[in-house]
């Protein structure tokens, strides 16, 4: 490939940069209004008159708080369970779709397809009257199953297509040298995968975390309420006043969660380990 | 150390796809086998099915007379170098030459471990790579790491599959080497496929040519190349591939697009009764006119001819002479050249030719040909008239002889 010239650096920087304010602008902008004083928000101002930690001390210790931590708690749990849950199941699932030939294999494709793009809010009313029904309603199982229809099926697609590219030679070699199928498929397999199955844990997560339609339907009270359906719950200190403040700074306490994970594991994420397992 | 027999070992795909037909080989101790062939012949899917990678249709694998058919490959304990080498990425050398000892499940200290990779490594000349990763290792680096991990386990047998096919030229006339020679210090039995037919005969105690999954011939590569068993195998076997010429008998000599030549009583016997044959002639058995010693031109027949060009290679070169093509022998030479990998066969006659000759492209120019080793071929079923198969058996016995004083002088 040529490489660009100043011309064309210029024209992709500028870009760039348009792209990174037009996505980060809300971000900052709900970052500055989380430090504002509530008699700052409305000042029509970017950054606040007065840093101030107000907010965030309402949502952790003040009024919010009994609202907030346990958001919090469910959020973190319900999103973590359905993540390693899906991960787990999703593994096997994807290497048995990339390595056997089993009847039915395109039936598992489809219907993990059809249950994908399926609108999630045709579930809800269904799910409500049977989840309630059945007491699921309003409790963790009762999120962590529906979340899995979500995170199921684009694991399955990234990992199957992971699997796929890992050399098959990889296998025979290891099953040459003596490995059952178990060894071959934990010693080698699973290693070579560990990035596929980091970034599909994570694209799993955010998908869980970010829900909000089953979040809201589905939960009544603060045993199961995630942040994201929480938040609509939120008052101003008197009914006089919005609670914008609040907001801004629970979402921006969810929004960390996800940035320290993708700094974790962006070298998992990014290194392509399957480099010189064969001729390059 | 193992004796590995085949037994009428077939392979047909789901799809009726029929890979391997009835081949039938028996492999000695300490034998270095060759599976050869054009792409698409079989040998790597009759390798696979030895090392249990591919399932056994019909037939019997016996390891040292025991029946392996439906033993799974973990426990035939035999080890195998793959094409691409399927080195273990995440592992380092030490690790992935180590693979196959930490999983052994009769448990192996770590110290015999470290004993055994360290002692394979000096044999390949890895110490000081032993902590890489195998992307930082150069193709013949990495071909090396997957030959430690084949010979750690002191495994019954080494399958190689088409090991040298991913390395530059002057690299693989060196591991070439390198695997004979440690085939032969350590003295076990090997099976090798490539489809180089070079590879094939410096390395091979014996050849199995295989031809759309059907067993050519087997036999040392002197008497492949000296007495082939049919055009297939003779054209396979020897670069530039011998010469095929239509030829008839025509009173005490054979005539040919080149003129008629004086042949052996035995040549002409075969190919009397019969309208045409094919006349086989390896480049070598040509020589510039001018070049024959006086006592050697009765052997063979001169005659004129104008070499299209020559190409000058400096311990010899090669002549081409253009001829014209009996149109009836042409559909069957075609033929040939796909069963060869080829589009089609040039009418093209390769001569060699002393480096000093001065024949140039474009001149009349008087050659010899030396006709006591000809063949003639049958143009019906392709079967070789002239075969002499006790001379032939002769070769293959010497290649024994050699193989056991080769491992003996080796090993002490």
């Amino acid at each position: 490939m040529n490489s660009l010239s100043a011309r064309q650096k210029l024209l992709w920087a500028l870009i760039a940069v348009v792209v990174v304010v037009y996505t980060l602008w809300p971000l900052l902008s709900i970052l500055a209004t989380s430090f504002k004083a509530s008699s700052d928000i409305n000042s029509g101002n970017f950054l606040p008159a007065q840093w101030v930690g107000d907010n965030y001390a309402m949502i952790f210790t003040g009024s919010a708080n009994t609202l907030f931590l346990p958001a919090l708690r469910n959020s973190i749990g319900i999103s973590l369970i359905s993540t390693f849950i899906a991960v787990v199941l999703a593994t096997f699932c994807a290497y048995a779709i990339a390595r056997l030939d089993f009847p039915g294999k395109r039936v598992v494709l489809n219907t993990a397809l059809g249950v994908s793009i399926f609108p999630v809010i045709s579930l809800t009313t269904p799910l409500f009257n049977l989840w309630r029904q059945i007491g699921l309603y309003d409790t963790w199982p009762g999120l962590i199953i529906p979340y899995l229809s979500l995170t199921l099926p684009i694991s399955i697609y990234t990992l199957a297509a992971y699997f796929q590219q890992i050399p098959w030679d990889l296998e025979r070699a290891a099953q040459v040298d003596g490995a059952t199928n178990w060894q071959a498929f934990t010693r080698v397999i699973v290693p070579l995968a560990a990035p596929g199955v980091f970034t599909t844990a994570i694209i799993a997560f955010f998908i869980a975390w970010n829900d909000f339609v089953y979040g809201i339907s589905l939960t009544s009270t603060s045993a199961a309420r995630p942040v994201p359906a929480a938040l609509a719950f939120f008052t101003g200190a008197s009914q006089f006043e919005t609670p914008t403040g609040a907001i801004s700074a629970a979402a921006i306490v969810v929004t960390i969660p996800i940035v320290i994970i993708v700094l974790l594991f962006q070298r998992q994420i990014v290194s392509g380990l399957t480099q010189g397992a064969v001729k390059g | 150390m193992a004796q590995i027999t085949l037994n009428n070992l077939s392979k047909t795909y789901d799809d009726g796809f029929t890979a391997v037909r009835n081949v039938s080989l028996d492999i000695a101790d300490g034998e270095f086998m060759i599976l050869v062939g054009p792409s698409g012949c079989g040998k790597s899917t009759v390798l696979r099915m030895i090392v249990g990678l591919e399932d056994i249709t019909s037939g019997e694998l016996l390891i040292d007379g025991k029946r392996v058919n439906e033993v799974s490959p973990r426990d035939r304990n035999l080890s195998m170098v793959f094409q691409n080498y399927a080195l273990y990425p995440h592992l380092t050398v030490f690790e992935n030459i180590a693979f196959p000892l930490r999983l052994r499940r009769n448990r192996i200290s770590n110290e015999e471990v470290d004993r055994r990779v360290r002692e394979a490594s000096d044999m390949l000349d890895l110490n000081e790579h032993l902590d890489r990763k195998p992307a930082n290792l150069s193709g013949g680096q990495r071909q090396r790491v997957a030959m430690g991990r084949a010979i750690v386990r002191q495994a019954d047998a080494f399958l190689f599959d088409e090991p040298l096919s991913n390395l530059d030229a002057k690299l693989r006339g060196q591991m070439r080497t390198q695997i004979a020679a440690l085939q032969r210090q350590l003295g076990t039995t090997a099976v090798y496929v490539t489809h180089d037919q070079t590879e094939a005969m410096t390395l091979g105690d014996r050849v199995a040519v295989l031809k759309k999954g059907t067993l050519q011939q087997v036999a040392s590569p002197r008497e492949l190349y000296e007495q082939p068993i049919n055009l297939f195998v003779a054209g396979f076997i020897g670069s530039p591939s011998m010469n095929f010429l239509p030829a008839a008998v025509e009173g005490d000599r054979l005539r040919t697009p080149i003129g008629p030549l004086q042949v052996p009583d035995h040549v002409l016997e075969a190919a009397r009764g019969r309208d045409t044959v094919i006349l086989g002639v390896r480049p070598e058995f040509f020589e510039d006119d001018s070049f024959v010693e006086a006592g050697a031109r009765r052997m063979g027949t001169t005659f004129e001819a104008t070499a299209s060009q020559t190409e000058w290679m400096g311990n010899e070169q090669y002549g081409y002479i253009g001829y014209e093509q009996d149109p009836q022998l042409k559909g069957l030479m075609d033929e040939l050249a796909r069963d060869l990998d080829q589009d089609e066969m040039p009418s093209t006659i390769v001569v060699s030719l002393d480096s000093a000759s001065r024949i140039r492209g474009g001149q009349p120019a008087k050659f010899w040909v030396d006709t006591r080793s000809v063949h003639v071929f049958d143009p019906a079923d392709g079967s070789n008239l002239t075969r002499d198969p006790e001379a032939g058996a002769e070769l293959t016995a010497m290649a024994a002889e050699e193989r056991a004083s080769e491992i003996s002088a080796a090993q002490h």
